[in-house]
């Protein structure tokens, strides 16, 4: 009789070198040796107050010991099964290994290989990609509407410029666009960096990594930056291809009234974009501050877009006229100084200053929010 | 040499929760009056005096919710204590973070990739993220990384498509993409099937046959038994006990149980042999075993006429010394 238990007690603690299949249960599955789970089982077979008891008959004449040991031979077992394995350490050990020479502190070299790393995430992501051919195709529908409206009598003396002049449909397609697409856009971009990264948990692999806090938002920054001067191009590029292609091309009758040749008038518009892009880029600065308070990327989007929408509210307002110089948004259409003649730099430098306070504070309170923050994501 | 810091603890001078010989053996992994108050007033963790020898496989366990993840992201820089401090790799944290994280494997809390990029790049996208990783290495790297957790085969599939065992190789895999001394594992076996379990676990032991420390999470008992060298037990927030396994396990003695209809007669036998703690129940009877063969034990209890059904030696396992550290059962903390 005491032999039947004891034969069963031994047949418990030699069951971790059997390996046996442990799918027994989900929740306590844990491996081959499970002495207590399998115990447990053992435990609901002979009554339930012996279970416990029971279980560590079995797994604990061996738990400690023996299991270990159990498992180290399951393990020899194991290891060939495991593809790649022994490769892998091979790799990993061997003197001409991957790890061979351990790597000088570059700090620039790095960071510019993380930015890459940040372009490449941005511009391959479908959904930035899908943007940007907005951008890029709303210019084209505009050229297309005032080709075939541009024949009417009483039209806008902008359209008539437009159609006497391909190379004005960048500039009307900029003034567009600047007003709600290209921020939200960019909004898209920068309200996504931290709080994307935050919500989906990758902000705690690229900090372990380690990142860098400061490295890491300066390169948010960088890379918003970049994708803000993108956007106004891709626009502008658009807008002129088509311009080129629907409306006569020659000299550019500037919005002062003085004609430049074509070449000039150009050079005019890269200063456009320039300047909508240093405007883009203040107002993506204030995203990625709202960014690093929370980790809903569409919150952050969604708090930016509907900044922008108060501002021009306000700017239409006509008691509210003496705060105008300080929004944001009253700043961004003023890039028709490049239109004129002379260039209107007092107003375009003024309007430069704006977006680098606006940059710069954003960028103060994101440091220091992101630089203090738990990331508990 | 095994320590308690839980409250019928004494207060001692010394940093509590060192194992003897600390002060010579460095520690991987050390924290003095660790303490996460959370915004909430919650206190997450408390007063955590941590030792992770150098070299050992640390398991750290507790209930769900007891504060493993907060200590972890503690460790790691991501949360700033409350008070008290902590060291990883000899360097202070946060303060130190950009010299020792370059040397420490980290899984927080689940894995967390881009679901739109495939595992391999997903994987380069993190050693881009690491200042002291060459770039000229990263294939061979990430190829080594991704086939020690045995998803060569599922490099260039998007995550998106992975499944949850897929995934928690993933980010073990990330872990391993540099030359490590501390690899930082929170429930790593998470979603993974029992052969997933076995081969994590069998890697675990691989690495730290290679001299790196695995400081590893779980709430699964039987997972760290068979694993750890050295063991920390988390309890609602603070820790109860920390050592190694053995030590742990050895202050709790073996017993011996009888299964017999002649429970009365037993006791007896059991007194007469002076064995200590002799409890006798309806249908069982067990005792402290000593130093008494149980053999001698079987031939004097069959000899007094008590039919035995059943004689074990219960050593004491890993899950019945928690239930005495941590009172309960292994359930969630608030
Ligand atoms: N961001 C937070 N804010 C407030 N409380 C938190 C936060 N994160 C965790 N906690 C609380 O802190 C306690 C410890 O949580 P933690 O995640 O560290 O537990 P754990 O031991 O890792 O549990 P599990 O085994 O379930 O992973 C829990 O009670 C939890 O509710
Ligand atoms: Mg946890």
């Amino acid at each position: 009789m005491s032999t039947a238990r004891t034969t069963r007690d031994s047949a418990g603690s030699a069951r971790p070198d059997a390996g046996k299949p442990s799918g027994r249960t989900g929740a306590t599955a844990s491996g081959a040796a499970g002495g207590l789970v399998d115990g447990r089982a053992d435990g609901t077979v002979s009554g339930a107050a012996d279970g416990r008891a029971d279980g560590t008959v079995s797994g604990g004449a061996g738990s400690l010991v023996d299991g270990r040991a159990a498992g180290r031979v399951a393990d020899q077992d194991g290891r060939p099964a495991g593809a790649g394995r022994a490769a892998g350490t091979a790799a990993w050990a061997g003197a001409g290994g991957p790890f061979a020479e351990p790597m000088r502190p570059r700090p620039l070299r790095a960071t510019g290989r993380l930015l890459r790393s940040e372009l490449g995430l941005t511009f391959r992501r479908p959904r930035n990609i899908a943007m940007l051919v907005v951008l890029a195709v709303v210019p084209v529908i505009m050229g297309v509407v005032l080709r075939v409206v541009g024949m009417d009598e009483d039209t806008p003396s902008i359209v008539t410029q437009v159609a006497g002049n391909g190379v004005m449909l960048t500039f009307v397609a900029m003034s567009m666009l600047i007003q709600l697409l290209l921020p939200l856009a960019v909004a898209v971009v920068a309200g996504e960096s931290i709080a994307g990264e935050a919500g989906g948990g990758t902000l705690r692999y690229l900090l372990t990594a380690p990142a860098g806090r400061t490295r890491l938002l300066l390169v948010k920054f960088a890379n918003m930056a970049v994708f803000a001067l993108a956007a106004c191009a891709v626009v502008a590029l658009a807008a002129l291809v088509t311009g080129f292609a629907l409306f006569p091309v020659g000299p550019v009758t500037l919005l002062s009234g003085t004609t430049i040749p074509l070449f000039d008038g150009l050079l005019r518009l890269l200063l456009v974009v320039a300047y909508c892009a240093a405007g883009m880029a203040a107002f993506g600065a204030i995203g990625i501050a709202v960014s690093t308070m929370t980790e809903v990327p569409i919150g952050a989007v969604a708090g930016s877009v509907v900044g922008v929408v108060f501002f021009q509210v306000f700017s239409l307002i006509p008691q509210l006229e003496p705060i105008r110089p300080y929004l944001l948004t009253t700043w961004w259409s003023t890039f028709d100084g490049a239109m004129r003649d002379p260039v209107a730099t007092d107003v375009m430098t003024q309007g430069l200053f704006a977006f680098a306070s606006y940059a710069l504070i954003a960028g103060a309170i994101a440091w220091g929010r992101f630089t203090s923050r738990d990331i508990t994501s | 040499m095994t320590t308690m810091t839980g409250e019928g603890a004494p207060e001692a001078a010394s940093p509590r929760g060192a194992p003897a010989g600390a002060s010579t053996e460095p520690a991987s992994i050390l924290s003095r009056g660790l303490t996460k108050r959370f915004a909430g007033g919650q206190v997450a963790v408390d007063d955590l005096h941590l030792t992770v020898p150098r070299g050992s496989v640390f398991g750290f366990l507790g209930p769900n919710g007891s504060g493993k993840t907060t200590t972890i992201r503690m460790l790691l820089g991501l949360v700033q204590p409350t008070s008290g401090a902590c060291e990883v790799l000899g360097r202070p944290m946060p303060a130190g973070l950009s010299e020792a994280l370059p040397k420490v494997g980290a899984l927080v809390e689940g894995p967390a990739f881009y679901p739109y990029l495939s595992g391999e790049a997903n994987l380069r996208r993190y050693d881009a993220a690491d200042p002291l990783a060459d770039p000229r290495t990263v294939g061979a790297r990430v190829g080594a990384a991704l086939d020690r957790v045995g998803l060569g085969a599922a490099a260039g599939k998007r995550y998106r498509a992975y499944s949850l065992g897929m995934r928690q190789r993933l980010a073990i895999a990330a872990t391993l993409l540099g030359p490590r001394e501390l690899l930082v594992l929170d429930e790593p076996t998470n979603g993974l099937d029992p052969q997933g379990t076995r081969e994590v676990r069998s890697l675990i032991k691989e690495i730290a046959a290679d001299g790196t420390t695995v400081f590893v999470s779980s709430h699964l008992l039987a997972e760290v038994a068979q694993m750890c060298s050295h063991i920390g037990v988390m309890r609602a927030g603070r820790l109860v006990a920390q050592g190694p396994i053995a030590e742990l396990t050895a202050g709790h003695a073996a017993r011996l149980r009888v299964e017999t209809p002649h429970a009365a007669r037993a006791a007896a036998v059991l007194d007469r042999l002076e064995l200590a703690g002799v409890r006798a129940a309806d249908g069982e009877v067990s005792a402290e075993i000593g130093g008494v063969p149980p053999e001698r034990v079987c031939a004097e209890l069959v000899g007094a006429g008590v039919a035995v059904r059943g004689l074990a030696v219960l050593r004491p396992s890993l899950e019945e010394v928690f239930v005495d550290l941590t009172g309960e059962g292994f359930d969630v903390d608030g």
